[in-house]
């Protein structure tokens, strides 16, 4: 049971590519920022959209594949689909909802009920059966939407952003609950998502999706832990900066340099977490640390105890500080800076 | 106070306006209110008894019918086409096919003699291959109908399919319902409403159709002559009757159209959107 | 002093002389004729009376005749209704009689024209109609006007006096229905006025009906009660029965009274 993909997609102004390996029983997080194209992703595998060249594999079933003329449309698919805002029929009950699936497949009608009845005993809204989905919650709204795709048994369940039409005060305990779910589903699942908890709860790896291509896949702590995208590394919270190293140099876009220590020639990444920024008035000379950068204070934010100072310059960076030295070098934006740090302090990885 | 309890009937509406809605409403009731006035009460149940009176209801009523059946066959289809469909020229066929709601009927009427008359162009191959004449017979008053009752359906439900969100259709096939499927249990569901007015607007119309009939399918008593012909040529020796006619057109339709409001035309806080959230 | 009786009955005459003097000239009176004239006319005289109106206009540059044509039956119930029509011609004697029986006209009606009728078939008769005994023939499509309106019931009086039963596939309301639909080939045969048939030229040919059993529409004309010129009225009327108005009539084939 495993999903083999590999295809572009044009959307709009952005061309989109995508290469996903789902291994059996494995649940791939699709994490991205909001405009990447994960859901365009997802509806490509669901067949709700076609793909502009490559192919879908699905458990060894070709399903779609442009240069060999080659589609299969989704009611043929082994696939289970829950939307972000459920798209649950309004016509007919909670149950029949359920029963959809098999229904539509030719399942006799009554033994589809039994399925169905089973399932909302399973996530725990059998006392809704017989109502109209408007009148559930999000959270049962969001289950029921669940045991609907889960019904018909597919191999490939497909989530988007299942959690983002929650409320922050019931998404905590609905991810709970899915998790439970899902843990129980022994098929190949992608969820996609623009929250990083969603991703950690959840998944088994995460690919992040950006700009449209996938640029890390791995385990959450693998990707976090070297981020390759200006995407996770804000998520983590370190300063990202991408370059070519030359003999110990690394010389980015615009031209900085950032001294580094140990690392191998070549487009790379350099990772600066913004407690090891020192912040100077006045450059100093004699000094151990190899790299001092010039900038001008764009932002201070305060949180706590703790001061993170946003740096415009050649090498834009962001700081944290504590809050006696902001008071007691009296920083205030638009002011000159200068940002230091030891090449020993700076983590670097090729491409 | 007296006028803060009543605010909550009026809501919004102001005076003027109201007063305007007034007018309308007298507009409207007027003529009836002069149709009552002058009527034969005393010769009325003679007049309605009469059999060219009955035999044009029956007439009239099995023919609207018909048109409304054909309208709601092949207009659904079409009102998919044309909300769903992306192609060439799509402005012009919607123009075209709902042209027969701006033509003045007599002109629908030659029209349709000039393509199905036996002469005309698609009715002289039916005439000579099938011996099968359109004009003067009953089948001729359904299609005269048809032309120009299917555009209010048309119009009605494409609006409708424009609304629906195109995802639920999408959360359906990969359930696995083929497209067939989705539109019998999804879609048309969903439009009910819309098709319940589109199909009424549809047979009111083919019910009081009159110049196209006549122009078309000719006026015979029993096999073309429809309750709004028999009221025009009765006005002409039988005023008294022509009124007693028209009023019972006009109590039919009426009681179809009260009896049908609220329930069926759909109630909109559960709109044929069926998203949640 | 008071004024003499002499001068008195003089003055008098004096005026009666003058008065006398302007309404005694004949030809002056027609071109004094000015105003509008609303005039109701059966539908077989459209084209006759149109070309009618068009002489009057020339020969009272100031008048204006606006026609409204139609069945006899529906104009005589308009015109009972309050329609605003000076002048009323009808196509058969007993729609007139419901004008007069209502009070609504203003002078006796008098016949100024006569038609007759015949039977209207495509241009050269394809299907070899010779008289009202064919038409019985259940494959043609027959069609003529209704009984209420005047050619209905003539064609009715036709049938009956040649014995002959005839189910049209349609009855129309005036005559221009039952024309337009044999000349486009719709209807094998209509029964219609001789003046329809010489009116369509080369687009539908004609059968004659014998005269035994033909029926001598008679035309009637008056001035209606309630008309808001009927010096014009009376005028137009005159025109019609005048030798102009004949001749044209003449031309369309219309007979004399």
């Amino acid at each position: 049971m495993t999903l083999a993909a590999s295809f572009s997609l044009q959307l709009g102004s952005l061309d989109l590519q995508a290469d996903l390996d789902v291994k059996p029983g494995e649940l791939l997080a699709l994490l991205g920022p909001n405009g990447a194209g994960k859901s365009s992703v997802l509806r490509c595998l669901g067949g709700l959209a076609p793909i502009h060249s490559g192919r879908i594999v699905i458990d060894e079933l070709l399903v779609d594949e442009p240069a060999t003329d080659t589609f299969v449309e989704p009611e043929n698919r082994p696939i289970g689909f829950v939307f972000q805002n459920y798209l649950l029929f309004e016509n007919m009950t909670v149950l029949e909802n359920v029963a959809y699936g098999l229904r539509a497949r030719k399942t006799p009608k009554a033994d589809a009920r039994r399925v169905a009845a089973e399932w909302l005993e399973r996530v725990g809204i059998a006392e809704y059966a017989d109502q109209r989905p408007h009148s559930l919650s999000g959270g049962q709204a969001q289950r029921a939407a669940l045991a609907r795709a889960l019904a018909t048994n597919p191999r490939l369940l497909l989530l988007d952003e299942p959690l983002a039409a929650l409320d922050a005060g019931t998404r905590s305990s609905v991810r709970r609950d899915l998790r439970r779910h899902l843990e129980t589903f022994e098929g190949m699942r992608i969820l996609v998502t623009h929250d990083p908890v969603d991703a950690y709860a959840l998944a088994d790896r995460v690919a992040i999706l950006d700009a449209g291509r996938i640029v890390q896949v791995g385990t959450l702590a693998e990707v976090t832990a070297h981020p390759r995208s200006r995407y996770v590394a804000d998520l983590v919270g370190v300063n990202l900066v991408t370059g070519v190293v030359v003999d110990g140099v690394l010389t980015t876009a615009a031209g900085a340099r950032v001294v580094i220590a140990d690392a191998l020639p070549g487009p790379s990444f350099a990772v600066i977490r913004p407690p090891s920024i020192s912040l100077v008035r006045e450059a100093v000379a004699g000094s151990s640390a190899r790299n001092t950068w010039a900038g001008t204070i764009v932002e201070v934010d305060r949180l706590g105890d703790r001061v993170r100072v946003g740096i415009d310059g050649q090498l834009p960076l962001t700081a944290e500080i504590t809050a006696a030295a902001l008071d007691a070098l009296q920083l205030r934006p638009g002011d000159g800076i200068h940002a230091s740090v030891k090449a020993t302090d700076i983590e670097v990885y090729s491409v | 106070m007296t006028g803060r309890r009543r605010r909550g009937r009026r809501a919004n509406l102001p005076t003027p306006v109201l007063a305007l809605a007034v007018v309308a409403v007298v507009f409207f009731a007027l003529p009836l209110i002069g149709l009552l006035w002058r009527a034969p009460w005393s010769n009325a149940w003679g007049y309605l008894t009469e059999e060219n009176a009955l035999t044009a209801l029956r007439l009239s009523l099995i023919c609207s019918l018909w048109a409304t059946l054909l309208s709601v066959v092949f207009g659904v289809p079409l009102a998919w086409l044309l909300a769903r469909v992306e192609f060439h020229g799509r402005g012009v066929v919607r123009a075209l096919c709902t042209l027969s709601m701006v033509l003045p009927p007599v002109v629908g009427g030659v029209a349709l003699f000039f393509a199905l008359g036996r002469r005309g162009l698609v009715g002289q191959y039916l005439d000579r291959w099938f011996d099968f004449r359109l004009p003067f017979t009953t089948a001729g008053v359904v299609v005269a109908q048809t032309f120009v009752a299917m555009p209010f359906l048309v119009i009605t439900l494409e609006s409708a399919l424009r609304q629906l969100d195109q995802r639920v259709e999408d959360a359906s096939r990969t359930l696995g319902a083929s497209r067939w499927y989705t539109f019998r249990r999804v879609t048309l569901p969903a439009i009910r409403p819309a098709l319940v007015a589109g199909g009424v607007l549809a047979w009111a119309r083919a019910l009081g159709e009159f110049g196209a009939t006549i122009t078309f399918a000719g006026n015979f008593p029993g096999t073309t002559q429809t309750m709004p012909l028999a009221v025009y040529l009765a006005l002409e020796t039988n005023p008294e009757q022509a009124i007693v006619l028209a009023l019972l057109l006009i109590a039919i339709s009426f009681a179809v159209l009260v009896g049908l409001r609220d329930r069926w035309f759909g109630r909109n806080d559960r709109a044929s959107t069926t998203v949640l959230a | 002093m008071r004024t003499s009786p002499r001068l008195l009955v003089a003055s008098v005459a004096l005026l009666g002389l003058l008065g006398a003097a302007c309404g005694s000239d004949d030809s002056d009176d027609a071109a004094t004729t000015t105003g509008d004239v609303t005039v109701f006319a059966a539908a077989s005289l459209t084209a006759a009376f149109t070309e009618i109106g068009d002489a009057f206009m020339v020969a009272n540059p100031d008048s204006k005749v606006t026609f409204n044509f139609a069945a006899s039956s529906e104009l005589v119930t308009q015109i009972g209704e309050g329609a605003p029509a000076d002048v009323f011609a009808s196509a058969d004697k007993s729609n007139m009689a419901k004008l007069t029986d209502a009070g609504n006209n203003a002078t006796e009606p008098e016949v100024f024209a006569t038609n007759l009728l015949e039977i209207m078939v495509g241009a050269g008769n394809p299907k070899g109609i010779t008289g009202v005994a064919d038409l019985a023939d259940e494959n043609l499509i027959v069609v003529i006007c209704s009984p209420e309106v005047p050619c209905g019931k003539y064609a009715a009086q036709v049938f009956e006096s040649a014995a002959v039963t005839v189910t049209p596939k349609s009855l129309e309301q005036n005559v221009k229905p039952v024309v337009s639909k044999v000349t486009l080939g719709e209807a094998d045969a209509g029964i219609v006025y001789k003046t329809d048939v010489t009116a369509a030229g080369d687009k539908a040919a004609g059968v004659d009906i014998p005269a035994d059993i033909n029926v001598v529409a008679e035309y009637p004309i008056a001035v209606i009660k309630e008309s808001a010129n009927a010096v014009g009225a009376q005028a137009f009327i005159d025109f019609v029965n005048g030798e102009q108005g004949q001749k044209i009539l003449a031309s369309y084939g219309f007979l004399a009274p």
